[in-house]
């Protein structure tokens, strides 16, 4: 086996723990519920970030170096606090706190560097303008480092996310990675139903450079996300993903958008992961 | 540090507000190095055109695009930066209001978000354009400091203190050009300590931005009708100077609160939260804009339109005031 083959399979096992760890933390959860759905449907985009891509360094997570990841869809915490756990960012004890009372992983992320957590977010539409200053950061003092901004497909309804858009471009943000999770639901339904938008020809029209990939293809993440941008404009990858992957019941079920799960419930999704 | 005399007085006085901001951000970028000032297509409304042209490397506009200001201000904030962030006071106050509530409010980035031409200001432009209730919408979010400079001079001082204050502050910028002389000399000006300008026995009239020469003006209306009033410069708004309304409430028979701002949710609304926890408190009356649209005018048009000289806060003082006394 290559190096290059063996970092694609301790990603696509890192992934496989992830999505086992993220239904258990549902499980924790209670009736609190949680984001089932699209916390799984970025499973294999954190997972490349964290577990391939990203240059972060757990024991000094405030590193000037490091690269930035701002989770601006940020009901995608399943997905995201199971990364930092895999890369050493948080402890898998520390997991527990997912939606408990006074807890420092909420159903949606608090700031909190000492964790690796870049920015609070929740609230969509915020996390591009973000990292376009962030971008803009790095380019002024000359840093090496990318920002990778997670946004959700239905999240692009947001006229902010366009407004940044318009600058990532404008002030050329080469270190700038936009990651669509285009998993064509959104809260109310099918994506088309509710606003259909031609997501690639806009962001093309933005002056992105745009790949659309499948979002759950470790290998395909790894390459594009790993490429190295000879464009001086910002990249957006839209990763064609399904809402609840992995679980039967769940995939493309909107009723898991954010749903209690039972301990049932669970068992019978662990039982379709277990290999 | 730019001198601050009476002929430097008289000089901010003729630019106004704004342009007296621009002058004092191109002191600043002398001198700060991870200062960066950002606006949304109004660089010449802020009076940045010099700085612009003498660092271009410490300024960016973003466009007309006030939701996106907030989010890269606060990107470059997380990264280290001193950002000022300027629009117009509605703009910012109101379309991205959520974007200051997150990144100045909650996630606490040091932004100095600055409100351009607010209150009654832009005149002919309507109410679209006026500043009416950025105060009440900046007020209700935690940890967000607010600042509304009695004149030009203070428009120099608050915005140095700013650029030194470790957090997210609302400058809120208010008159026109020919902006009234209050303070002509230098003088002490901290974050969140009021100053007394005028010490009376009766009446305290706390006052706030474009409102603070007004009021003295009031003040000597109501000194000739012998009735004493003491006047308050209220430079920050939040966090509210309560030893300077305790004061006001041992010595003082009517506390007054004037601004230009609606009268809900303000600076009366502040004083008036505050004077409700305290069983001995005076009376207070609160001036500042009716809770109504206006049809639009100039500047010195809406100002006489509700009652906001200074002969007419001395007439509604003298009503209130006599009501007290008669009772």
């Amino acid at each position: 086996m290559t190096s290059y083959d063996l970092i694609i399979k301790n990603i696509e096992q890192m992934a496989h723990r992830m999505r086992k760890k993220a239904l258990e933390l549902a499980l924790s959860a209670g009736n609190n519920g949680a984001h089932i759905g699209s916390g799984l449907s970025i499973i294999e985009i954190t997972a490349v970030l964290y577990g391939g891509i990203m240059k972060v360094d757990p024991k000094n997570p405030h590193w000037e170096d490091r690269d930035r990841f701002i989770l601006s869809k940020g009901h995608g915490t399943l997905g995201y606090y199971t990364a930092l756990a895999e890369a050493g960012l948080i402890s898998f004890d520390e997991l527990s706190n997912f939606e408990k009372n006074g807890g420092f992983l909420p159903g949606q992320p608090v700031m909190n560097m000492d964790k690796g957590i870049e920015f609070s977010s929740g609230s969509l539409g915020h996390g591009l303008s973000l990292g376009v200053g962030v971008a803009l950061a790095g380019k002024k003092r000359c840093q090496d480092y990318n920002v990778y901004v997670l946004m959700g497909d239905g999240e692009c309804n947001e006229g902010a996310v366009w407004e940044a858009a318009m600058a990532a471009k404008h002030y050329k943000l080469s270190n700038l990675v936009a990651i669509i999770d285009a998993n064509d639901m959104q809260s109310d339904g099918a994506r088309d139903c509710i606003m259909a938008a031609d997501y690639e020809a806009m962001w093309k029209g933005f002056g992105w450079n745009v790949a659309v990939i499948d979002g759950h293809n470790i290998q395909s993440l790894f390459d594009t996300l790993g490429a190295t941008n000879r464009s001086e404009y910002p990249r957006v990858i839209i990763a064609r993903t399904v809402k609840g992957k992995g679980v039967s019941f769940m995939e493309g079920n909107n009723e898991w958008h954010h749903n209690r799960l039972t301990r049932a419930q669970y068992d019978a999704a662990i039982n379709e992961l277990t290999p | 540090m730019i001198p601050i005399n009476s002929l430097n007085a008289r000089l901010w006085s003729k630019l106004g507000q704004r342009g007296t901001f621009g002058i004092t951000m191109l002191d600043l970028g002398r001198d700060l190095d991870n200062l960066v000032v950002l606006t949304a297509d109004l660089c010449s409304t802020s009076g940045l055109d010099r700085f612009r042209t003498t660092y271009p490397d410490k300024f960016l506009n973003v466009g007309i695009a006030e939701q996106n200001l907030l989010g890269i201000s606060a990107g470059l904030a997380k990264e280290g930066y001193t950002v000022f962030a300027t629009s117009f006071a509605n703009f910012v106050a109101m379309r991205s209001y959520e974007q200051v509530r997150l990144n100045l409010g909650y996630m606490g980035f040091n932004i100095k978000l600055v409100g351009l031409g607010s209150g009654y200001a832009m005149g002919m432009f309507g109410n679209t354009h006026y500043g009416i209730e950025d105060v009440a919408l900046m007020r209700a979010i935690p940890g967000l400091c607010i600042i509304s400079p009695s004149d030009c001079t203070e428009v120099v001082k608050a915005t140095e203190a700013a650029a030194r204050y470790p957090g997210p502050i609302y400058l809120r910028l208010t008159g026109i050009v020919n902006n009234p002389i209050v303070n002509k000399e230098d003088y002490p000006f901290e974050i969140g300590n009021a100053i007394t300008l005028k010490s009376g026995s009766d009446i305290s009239i706390i006052a706030t931005g474009s409102m603070v020469y007004h009021s003295i003006e009031a003040a000597k209306i109501l000194e000739s009708r012998e009735i004493s009033a003491s006047v308050i410069n209220m430079h920050t708004i939040k966090p509210l100077d309560t030893g300077a309304i305790n004061t006001a409430c041992v010595t003082s028979k009517l506390i007054v609160t004037v601004e230009e701002h609606s009268v809900i949710g303000g600076l009366g609304g502040s004083v008036a939260e505050y004077l409700c926890g305290i069983s001995s408190a005076p009376r207070q009356l609160i001036i500042g804009m009716p809770d109504a649209f206006q049809m639009a005018g100039d500047y010195q048009y809406l100002l006489e339109q509700n009652g906001l000289t200074g002969p007419q806060i001395a007439e509604k003082i003298i009503d209130t005031f006599n009501t007290i006394v008669h009772s």
